[in-house]
């Protein structure tokens, strides 16, 4: 297992350097600049000279990435163009939010759509199992940021029973020390700050729960099927033991496998997806920040940025395959 | 089976608790939260907790340092210059000063000050703090001399004392020479030539005036060049320690959640409103501050979009704001194109395009039809330019004078509204509609507006091109000045007499003179017809039903200390 762990470890470093090799260039090929985004109507081609020349921008790109490369290596994302803050500070001090919301939303999805799929392949092709098709087939295509905008419109403008922004009150003085506020309002044992936290996080959770909801509950619902038809689930019904029984023991277990992949993937998905969510729900995670950074041309937050979310899905993806193996104790690790 | 499942969460939550734990951002944190904490003390014991919705965070609360909108808005409510406008006016004000004087050939003012008036600090505000923070301006070096970072300095004064011209070779020499304490409430300051301008331009934000005693303890001016050449700031001065004479005082500023400030108790002024504490909440998205307004949780925005007034004027909960017009938008014509350096191909197109119309139509009763580059509020505004009135026919005529075909790349921004410009597709829909009705041919291009479309503007590649402008100051120079003061690419044409006109009618410091010669620029610059100006808005707030005192300012210098809210 751990040579297995080591490998994988180490094939995280190639991909890396082509990411960050990719995202340099991708962002350097954007139209304009950053002197244009910050500068507006007020940017004249001096002034874009004399900005660039400041920020380094007008050296070549080989060197640029050189220096890029080198600071990255000693753990230095370098410098935001428009907040002038070093980028590894204000991403780990945003990360927080979005593995909360993220958490919250898989939480959700798991929740409620393993559930679903299992009961609706029990009923297959029952009026449940119909309704929750059509009901996951509109869960994948309702965009986002519009049922959000929706959300909003109907729980807390007309019911007024949820915020429509931010992750907390901010006329109260919640202590934000870790910055996983549900966690803040715990160590702080104020229970009126929970509730508040809470309710700031269900819109924005639920919103972007809708995808991998309907993934899930199609993903179990595919599995329980397949093991459904299995020659040891009628071999234990045979046996003579209770319905209840062989669904924990043999059918939900084995059909478990496909799902946890899915729930891990998604994962990673979601803690880099949340952006429209973000940005709806004026949620100050990563995501909202990435897109701010991309209409101020903020090379180093975007560079960082997207680094720091590719890291992310290929750790979450490698914690998914060792979960296999406590899973399935017939994969071995080589 | 379970133990494990438990057993992976843990290294879940771990891995989650190792990512929040570095950065040292824990000290700040708690520092703020105990901060917050007294913020709401002031709350609970009179007045209102006030939250604005604004549209990102500031960039920093350097008045020097700044020149986005919401820097400015913040820096407002915790700063005072010398000068100040009067509310809802460009009208200049006695702010830290209550008179001044310029001597004889107008290169000296001698101001006299505010007695009794202290930092947040503590420390008092006299004649060595305001020269403290102009010497501070005029001696920024390296990064500092970068437009972005002091634009405002560079527009007004023009230079440093030691200009690098490796950082800006665009810099001359500065208008500021040097500051005299005359005595502790008399100060002068000396410019090395006259300028009108210069007491409208102390009215701006960027020009107040910093407890030097702050900016010293704070680092204001320290940082570090990295590797790349690029300033690093070092201090906390413009993130935890912005210390003014404004109404407001700096609480805590929490980036991307709120920024706090409480009332000044010890403020020397009025403070006719009911505000205790003001927070500026960011919220990035124009539907979802109008959701937040909706709901209650924001008491007002700005920037409202003209397709949300109706909602907003039609809800009896809320209420809109008109800011009075201080923008022009125009079509920009770019010389480099043989045909548009002909001016019957000019005038053709002025007399083409049906102004009226596209003000009626896409601007939402918010707009009138400009006649010039400048709204009427500035003086030197001119009532006898020549107009171009709409005529398909006259157009028609001076394009056949010209005698060739001519085809035109016209472009517009795209994912944008500028309060000039609510629409600016439709306004180039209709454009190109009754340019095509005379007969030119239209090449119809667009681009996203930032940086994409400025830049291409800035840079020459488009023969048409819709823009405007937004003022900074109550003054023709931040109009015209601007556009046509300088050869530019975007207008590609090269006019010395207009230059020479524009040169001379900034450095005159006799006020009716100096009226009088924007008004003959103006009509010379419409003969000219760079570009067809078609209008001017007014943008709006959004708030509650139950706000009340909030001034709109053309130049958006607007105070909370005289807003009231909760029905008070």
């Amino acid at each position: 297992m751990l040579p297995y762990i080591a490998r994988r470890l180490a094939l995280v470093v190639p991909v890396l350097f082509v990411t960050s090799l990719v995202v340099f260039l991708f962002v350097r090929a954007l139209p304009g600049g950053p002197a244009i985004a910050l500068l507006g109507e007020r940017a004249t081609p001096e002034a874009i000279a004399a900005f660039e020349r400041a920020q380094g921008l007008d050296r070549p790109l080989y060197a640029q990435y050189g220096s890029y490369l080198r600071n990255v290596l000693s753990g230095d994302l370098g410098v935001s163009t428009r907040s002038r803050q070093p980028v590894a500070e204000e991403l780990l001090q945003r990360f927080p939010a979005t593995v909360e919301l993220t958490l919250a939303a898989i939480l959700i999805a798991v929740l409620v759509g393993v559930p679903l799929g299992f009961v609706a392949a029990k009923r297959y092709q029952g009026p449940l199992d119909q309704a929750s098709l059509v009901g996951s087939l509109i869960g994948i295509s309702f965009p986002v940021f519009f049922l959000g905008l929706l959300l909003k419109y109907v729980f807390a403008i007309r019911l007024d029973w949820f915020p429509t922004t931010g992750r907390y009150d901010i006329t109260s003085s919640l202590d934000t020390r870790t910055n996983f506020l549900v966690l803040d309002a715990l160590l702080a044992g104020d229970g009126a700050a929970l509730a508040d936290v809470l309710l700031h996080l269900v819109l924005p959770a639920v919103a972007l729960a809708t995808i991998p909801l309907a993934i899930i509950a199609r993903i179990t619902r595919a599995a329980t099927l397949d093991v459904l038809d299995e020659d040891y689930v009628r071999t234990a019904r045979a046996k003579g033991l209770r319905g209840a029984i062989v669904d924990r023991r043999h059918v939900f277990a084995n059909a478990l496998l496909p799902v946890v992949t899915v729930v891990g993937l998604q994962t990673g998905l979601l803690l880099t997806g949340a952006v429209l969510t973000e940005t709806v729900f004026s949620w100050n995670g990563v995501g909202s920040w990435i897109v701010e950074a991309i209409s101020y041309r903020d090379y180093a937050v975007l560079q960082g940025g997207i680094l720091f979310f590719v890291l992310v899905v290929v750790l979450v993806n490698l914690l998914v395959d060792i979960s296999y193996a406590f899973l399935n104790p017939r994969i071995r690790f080589r | 089976m379970k133990l494990r499942l438990l057993a992976l969460l843990a290294v879940l939550a771990l891995l989650a608790a190792a990512c929040s734990g570095g950065g040292g951002g824990g000290d700040t944190d708690a520092d703020a939260g105990a901060d917050a904490g007294a913020g709401d003390e002031a709350a609970e014991g009179e007045g209102e907790t006030f939250v604005f919705g604004t549209s990102a965070d500031p960039v920093v609360l350097d008045g020097a340092l700044v020149s986005d909108g919401e820097s400015l808005r913040a820096i407002d409510q915790m700063f005072e210059g010398l000068v100040t406008l009067a509310p809802g006016s460009t009208e200049v004000e006695p702010g830290l000063a209550t008179e001044w004087e310029p001597n004889e050939d107008g290169t000296a003012y001698t101001f006299q000050l505010r007695e009794g008036v202290t930092f947040h600090d503590g420390e008092p505000f006299n004649a060595e703090a305001v020269c403290a923070n102009f010497d501070r301006w005029y001696n920024f070096d390296g990064s500092f001399q970068n437009p972005d970072a002091t634009y405002y300095w560079q527009t007004v004064f023009g230079g440093f004392a030691e200009n690098d011209p490796e950082v800006n070779p665009d810099l001359g020499e500065s208008l500021y020479e040097s500051c005299t304490v005359e005595g502790d409430t008399e100060v002068t300051i000396n410019l090395t030539r006259p300028s009108a301008s210069f007491i409208p331009a102390l009215a701006l934000t960027n020009f107040t005036i910093a407890s030097p005693t702050a900016l010293e303890e704070y680092g204001a001016d320290e940082g570090e060049v990295n590797e790349d050449g690029v300033f690093v700031p070092t201090g906390t001065y413009g993130t935890e320690h912005p210390t003014g004479t404004g109404p407001f005082r700096f609480v805590e500023w929490q980036v991307g959640e709120r920024l706090v400030m409480e009332r000044n108790p010890d403020y020397w002024g009025e403070f006719p409103g009911n505000i205790s504490t003001l927070i500026f909440q960011p919220v990035a998205d124009n539907a979802a501050r109008l959701q937040a307004l909706q709901s209650g949780e924001i008491s007002g925005y700005d920037l409202v979009e003209p397709v949300d007034f109706s909602t907003i004027d039609g809800d009896d909960q809320l209420q809109l704001l008109r800011r009075p017009a201080f923008n022009v938008a125009y079509l920009g014509f770019n010389q480099a194109n043989p045909a548009l350096a002909d001016l019957n191909v000019r005038q053709a197109i002025a007399h083409a395009i049906d102004r009226e119309a596209i003000v009626e139509g896409f601007y939402e009763g918010t707009g009138v039809v400009a006649t010039q580059f400048m709204p009427p509020e500035v003086f030197g505004y001119s009532d006898d330019v020549p107009t171009y009135d709409y005529d398909p026919e006259r157009a028609r005529e001076l394009l056949a004078e010209y005698g060739q075909p001519v085809s035109l790349r016209f472009a517009y921004p795209t994912d944008v509204t500028r309060p000039y410009l609510p629409d600016p597709q439709a306004v180039f829909e209709a454009m190109v509609s009754d340019l095509e009705e005379v007969g030119f041919t239209i090449e119809p291009l667009s681009a996203p507006w930032s940086p994409d479309y400025l830049g291409a503007v800035q840079t020459g590649q488009y023969d048409l091109y819709l823009l405007g402008w937004t003022g900074d100051i109550g003054d023709p120079d931040n109009f015209v000045g601007t556009f046509f003061q300088t050869p530019q690419a975007q207008w590609g044409f090269d006019n010395p007499e207009l230059f020479a006109a524009l040169d001379e009618a900034e450095a005159e410091t006799d006020e009716d003179a100096r009226t009088a010669a924007y008004e003959e620029i103006n009509v010379q610059i419409m003969e000219f017809l760079p570009g067809l100006p078609f209008a001017h808005s007014e943008p709006a707030l959004g708030f509650r039903a139950d706000v009340e005192g909030y001034v709109p300012s053309p130049v958006t210098l607007e105070q909370f200390s005289s807003v009231t809210a909760g029905g008070a």
